[in-house]
Order: C-alpha cells, then sequence, then structure tokens
C-alpha cells in the first residue's frame, strides 16, 4: 500500500471514527442504561453485565423502563406537547422565514450580504443571554408591558411570559436563522430566468410563484424545516426560561429524570424514544438530498 | 442557400413595399439602468414572415433590447407597437410574444412533455388540444419518444429544442430567440441553424434573432441589424450589409476586409481618387455622398473583390498595387494569399482554386500585381 492509498483510508475513516467515538459509542451507552434498573449507587444503575454471578445470571436488561413510559400519561403528554410546539415552531419559522430568505435572494449583491450578516448577527451574543433578554423584554413590568400601560392601550400588565406564546416566540426567535440560511441558498440558486420564462408562457406572478419558486425552493424548504424541527423537539433551555409550569416539553422531563429524580434508566428511555422520533424526519431529509443531488447529476 | 422564407420569396421584399405595414414598431426606445444606456434609442420596422437579426458584440444591450420586446423590462422611453396595438405597459403574461432565453429556461422539475404543454395550460386550453397540440410539436422538433424525459436527462441541444417547442407551441406573433445556438457545437450549431429556418419556414412566424455571430446572421437572416453599444449602426440584408458597409466597424465584424486609410486628392462627379499613404497607392473609389478634396476617408475592399496576377494589368481604370506574396493558405474551393506591398503592409486575397492543378499558380515570394475595380472599393468616412 503506497502513501497515498494510506491518506485516502484515512480520510474515508476519519469521519467514521468521529461518528463512533461522539455518536455511536454515546449511543450505545445510553441504550445500555435504559435497560437497567435504578439502583441507589455510584452509578445509580444495575449493569448489563454481572460477572460475579453465576453464569446463567450474569445477563440482566428490562423492559420496565419502557413500560413505565408507555403507563404513565405524563410522558405522552410531554412528548405530543413537544411535538405540538415543534411543528408549530417549525411552520411559524418557515412562514416568517420564507418571505425573508426570498427578499435576501433577490436583492442586490451588496444589500444581500448586509442581511446575512444581520441574519447572523445574533449568533454572537450567548444564546443564554438572548433568551434572558426576552424575558426582561416580556414579564410584566418588562419593555413590552411597560410601554402599552404608558401610552394607555391597557390597564393591566398582560401576562406575556410563562405562556405557549412565549415560547413560541422565544423557538421561532432563536430558530429562525436556520431556516432562513438553507433557503436562501436555495432561492439564490434559481435561475431567475425560470420565473421570466413562465410569465412569458402566460403566467401571472402568484402562478410563476406556485409552479416554478415554490416546486424548486422544496429542498431548502425540507433542509431548514429540520434545522428548526430537530433541535425545537428537544429543546430545553426556552421552555424552560420562558415557558409556564404547564408547558412541559419532553426536554424539560428528560432533564428532571436525570437530575432531580435521579433515574438514569427511564431518563435514558425517554431519550432514546426521542431519538426514534428524530430518526424518521432526518431519514426524509437524507431521501429528498440523495434525490436532488441525483438530479443534478 | 436554397431557403426562401416568405418575407423574401414576394416580389418585392416587404421592407422595400411601401403598402406593407411593419408587423413591429420599436419607436425610439431606450433603458438605462441606474445611469447606464444599455438601449439607446433605437428605431426598428420589423415585417410578418421576417427572420430578423441582431447583431452586436458581447454587452451592446442585444439581450436588453429582446426583454423589453417581451416585456420583462420597461423601456425607460419609447414605445413597442406589435400588429398595430401598442405592448410598452402590457406585461410578458399578455403579449403574444413567446421567448426562447439565451440559457434556454427549460423547467428542471418538469418533464419534456410539461414544459411544453405549460404555455397551452395557462391558456386554459381544453386537455385534448394540449395533446394533441404538444404531440405535434414534439414531432416538429423531433423529440417524439422524449415526451417523459426530464431536462437533466437531455443534451445541450435536445434541451434547446424544448425550449423552442416551448415557445412555438403557443402559436405567437412573434418569436425572440436569444443566441439560440451560442451554446450548441460548431457542427450541431449549423445543423441547427437551417433546422430553424425550416421551422420558421413551416409556421410563417416572424423570428426576431439574437446573434454574436455574423456568419450565423449572415445565413439566417432576411435583415439584419448591427448593434454597438446600445445603438443601432446599421440595418439590411445580409448583402447590402456585406457589401455596404457604412462605418469601419460593420465592415471588419462581417468577413475579412481590408482597410486603407487616405485622404481624397481629385473628385470627379462620383468618382474620385484617394491618396493612401500606407500602401503608397492611388486608390480609385465612388461615393453617393459628395465629399470633398482632402477629406479623409478610408477605402476597405474585400479580399475576394482583388484580382491577383503575375503580370500588371491592362487596364488602368483599376487600382493597382504590387507586391510579393508572404504567406499562402491553401482552403480547398480557395486559395488565400496574404501579400506584402513594397510599402511593407500585408493585404488579404483570396482567389477560387477554378483550374484542378496539383501545382500552384504561385508561390511564397512572387511578385504580384493587386488589383480591383472602382466599384469595389467601399468608401467609408466614419
Ligand atoms: N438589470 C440590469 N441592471 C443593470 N445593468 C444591466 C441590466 N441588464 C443588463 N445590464 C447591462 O446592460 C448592458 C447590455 O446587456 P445585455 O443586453 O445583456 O447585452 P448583450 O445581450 O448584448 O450581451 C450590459 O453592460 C449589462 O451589464
Ligand atoms: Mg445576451
Amino acid at each position: 500500500m503506497n502513501r497515498d492509498d494510506l491518506w485516502r483510508r484515512f480520510v474515508i475513516v476519519t469521519p467514521y471514527l468521529w461518528l463512533l467515538m461522539f455518536f455511536l459509542i454515546p449511543f450505545g451507552l445510553v441504550l445500555k442504561i435504559s435497560f437497567a434498573d435504578p439502583i441507589v449507587a455510584m452509578p445509580p444503575f444495575t449493569s448489563l453485565f454481572d460477572f460475579n454471578k453465576a453464569p446463567g445470571e450474569s445477563f440482566y436488561a428490562t423492559l420496565d423502563n419502557y413500560r413505565f413510559l408507555l403507563k404513565d400519561d405524563l410522558y405522552r403528554i410531554s412528548y405530543l406537547k413537544s411535538l405540538k410546539i415543534a411543528f408549530f415552531s417549525t411552520c411559524l419559522c418557515l412562514l416568517v422565514g420564507y418571505p425573508i430568505a426570498y427578499a435576501i435572494a433577490r436583492a442586490s449583491p451588496v444589500w444581500r450580504n448586509m442581511f446575512l450578516f444581520l441574519i447572523i448577527l445574533p449568533f454572537w451574543i450567548s444564546f443564554l443571554l438572548r433568551v434572558y433578554a426576552w424575558m426582561g423584554i416580556l414579564s410584566t413590568n418588562g419593555v413590552i408591558n411597560n410601554l402599552l400601560l404608558s401610552i394607555g392601550l391597557i390597564e393591566q400588565p398582560l401576562q406575556l411570559l410563562y405562556t405557549d406564546f412565549s415560547v413560541y416566540l422565544g423557538i421561532v426567535y432563536s430558530y429562525l436563522p436556520f431556516m432562513v440560511l438553507p433557503l436562501y441558498a436555495t432561492l439564490a440558486k434559481l435561475d431567475f430566468d425560470l420565473n421570466d420564462a413562465a410569465a412569458d408562457l402566460g403566467a401571472k406572478p402568484l402562478t410563476v410563484f406556485r409552479d416554478v419558486t415554490l416546486p424548486l425552493s422544496i429542498p431548502g424548504i425540507i433542509s431548514g424545516s429540520l434545522l428548526v424541527f430537530i433541535p425545537a423537539l428537544g429543546e430545553f433551555v426556552i421552555p424552560a426560561l420562558l415557558g409556564g409550569l404547564d408547558s412541559l416539553m419532553i426536554g424539560r422531563t428528560l432533564y428532571d429524570e436525570f437530575f432531580g429524580n435521579r433515574d438514569w434508566p427511564l431518563a435514558s428511555a425517554v431519550a432514546i424514544i426521542l431519538l426514534l422520533m428524530l430518526v424518521v424526519p432526518m431519514m426524509v431529509f437524507q431521501h429528498y438530498q440523495l434525490r436532488e443531488t441525483d438530479q443534478r447529476e | 442557400m436554397t431557403q426562401v422564407s416568405p418575407a423574401q420569396s414576394a416580389e418585392k421584399p416587404a421592407w422595400l413595399d411601401p403598402a406593407t405595414k411593419p408587423f413591429i414598431r420599436v419607436e425610439g426606445v431606450t433603458k438605462n439602468f441606474n445611469g447606464f444606456t444599455a438601449v439607446d434609442n433605437v428605431d426598428l420596422e420589423i415585417y410578418q414572415g421576417e427572420l430578423f437579426a441582431i447583431l452586436g458584440g458581447s454587452g451592446c444591450g442585444k439581450t436588453t433590447l429582446l426583454r423589453i420586446l417581451a416585456g420583462f423590462e420597461r423601456p425607460t422611453s419609447g414605445r413597442i407597437l406589435i400588429d398595430g396595438a401598442d405592448m410598452t405597459a402590457v406585461p410578458p403574461y399578455e403579449r403574444p410574444v413567446n421567448m426562447m432565453f439565451q440559457s434556454y429556461a427549460v423547467f428542471p422539475h418538469m418533464t419534456v412533455e410539461k414544459n411544453v404543454a405549460y404555455g397551452l395550460k395557462k391558456e386554459g386550453a381544453p386537455k385534448a388540444e394540449i395533446q394533441t397540440r404538444v404531440k405535434e410539436m414534439l414531432e416538429l422538433v423531433q423529440l417524439d419518444g422524449f415526451a417523459e424525459r426530464k431536462p437533466h436527462q437531455l443534451s445541450g441541444g435536445q434541451r434547446q429544442r424544448v425550449a423552442l417547442a416551448r415557445a412555438l407551441v403557443k402559436r405567437p406573433k412573434v418569436l425572440l430567440l436569444d443566441e439560440p445556438l451560442a451554446a450548441l457545437d460548431k457542427k450541431l450549431r449549423e445543423h441547427t441553424q437551417f433546422e430553424l429556418m425550416n421551422i420558421q419556414d413551416q409556421i410563417g412566424v416572424t423570428f426576431i434573432v439574437v446573434t454574436h455571430d455574423q456568419d450565423e446572421a449572415m445565413t439566417l437572416a432576411t435583415r439584419i441589424a448591427v448593434m454597438q453599444a446600445g445603438r443601432f449602426i446599421q440595418c439590411g440584408t445580409p448583402k447590402e450589409i456585406y457589401e455596404y458597409p457604412v462605418n469601419r466597424y460593420v465592415a471588419d465584424f462581417f468577413g475579412t476586409i481590408n482597410l486603407f486609410e487616405g485622404t481624397v486628392s481629385r473628385v470627379e462627379g462620383e468618382g474620385m481618387e484617394v491618396e493612401c499613404g500606407a500602401i503608397d497607392a492611388m486608390v480609385k473609389a465612388k461615393s453617393f455622398e459628395t465629399i470633398q478634396p482632402n477629406t479623409r476617408l478610408t477605402i476597405a475592399v474585400r479580399p475576394e473583390k482583388i484580382s491577383i496576377t503575375k503580370e500588371p494589368p491592362d487596364h488602368n481604370d483599376k487600382s493597382v498595387l504590387k507586391g510579393v506574396v508572404w504567406d499562402l493558405g491553401y482552403h480547398g474551393n480557395l486559395s488565400i494569399y496574404r501579400v506584402k506591398t513594397d510599402s511593407g503592409v500585408i493585404v488579404q486575397v483570396s482567389a477560387q482554386n477554378r483550374i484542378r492543378s496539383a501545382e500552384r499558380v504561385l508561390e511564397w515570394d512572387d511578385v504580384v500585381y493587386l488589383s480591383w475595380d472602382v466599384q469595389s472599393s467601399v468608401v467609408l468616412t466614419e
């Protein structure tokens, strides 16, 4: 094997090593823990193999945690709540993000860079700080309420914070760039001649959008939606800081099981189910990406 | 060229017959982009059934003019009339005009059939009619059998034909073609040129073709407008433009031409003698304009108008140069000679190889005489 071959193998193997180290091994560990029983010890769960016991009894695994998840309504409710919030946040991000991405893609190059810079700008400030800033804006004696009170539009301060509204606001605000950037990338690539051609063949502006722009931006819509949906589903910080007590999303439940109850096996089972819920949209994503590369070749 | 397009087949070409009305009128159209004038006060009359070429170098405003005709750009000033109706403010989707884009702009997410049917669907044509018309059109452009393909499964030439079919199926009054052949390789381009003329002949639609290739314009067009920096500098039949170019730019753009600068030394009616310093010769020329003695001008002579002989010519009403053969090229039907005159200027001459012989009549370094008739000298004052 010459040096080139070695190098090529190294380049091919590296990402797999990376995946193995930082994804597959931790996943295996969590999966393993999810089949254990909680105990008061360090670590707080029974091990899968116990070589001190007799050979027939050295392996121990249980599905109790999964059974418990199905039995207790709390988990089903928080999964559904998370799905609902992630889904509607994704829709909102799409509704807000599409026109923004479209405008940026059609702007002159100077403006385009300026807008892109503005979209990325919030990332320069810690995510946590930005969520705290929203607390300041939304709280009962925050910026919005004070403003509305001072101009006499309301008598009593509005309950904006600790509601579903504030959770949606926080998620849409935080994840909007992840929707805009892939949409922009797709829209900027579109040949504007295609729009002109459709108009030339008799399509009015809205029809041109429906027949040409929208179908050709589907890859961007899908990647943007997944980039918002996946992290929003497991989001912990935003519902914890901006959400009310009833907005129990699965991230929060997971946190409570791990750190509040120290029930690592149950928490692991929660995490595994969450992962399975994410695998489905990710496979859809993969499918479309493959199809898109197919078409370009 | 054996094809004769409708505009030419009439007893008298439409543009010379005062009784025919122009089909498209462009009246003083100007287009500014942030202070940059892309199209500058263009006037144009195009007749029904013409295959009109707009010719010019890259960036001279051809595409912009076509986009104004299609309705994508609003002219800064001026009017567009098609078939007597003012179209200046009519949006593209309501104009009786279709365009074939330089990039073809074939919809990548639709099959060939859907692409071609698109315009008819937007018209609201009945399904059965759409089907038959699309089928006919695909046969016309020889794409039957490709109906279910997606554009990325087609070659460049096939995509070009999809774009053509998609525009033609709407039966527009005018078809605008933006550099329709530029993206094709040489062989396919020549073949497609004739196909395009054939199709135009069959359906009789007025074509306006934009091109930067003078050979293409000459082969295709009934008339050519030459464009430079947003302006029309000459408009005429290919023959008119080739034989009577109005200035050095046009003369140089169409084929090879020898240019000699000089000063008018004697004028006699239409005839004149021009003293050309660089070639150290008196050139005889004719002009319909009155030209004053001492005017500085350029004499242009096409290579094929010059005779090349070993003996001095006996007619003294010709312009004569003496030189030696500097370079010669054998091109089968033609021989191209580059002759260096005594004063050191290279003059290009082409001669038909009329006699079948393996031997060359003229060799390198032969002393030769170049001569041409009075009417072969083109007088260019610009
Ligand atoms: N939308 C536009 N905005 C600004 N300048 C333009 C625009 N469209 C064309 N131009 C300019 O107008 C000139 C003519 O362009 P174009 O008509 O495309 O030339 P051609 O088709 O002859 O190559 C070019 O210099 C081009 O940069
Ligand atoms: Mg162009």
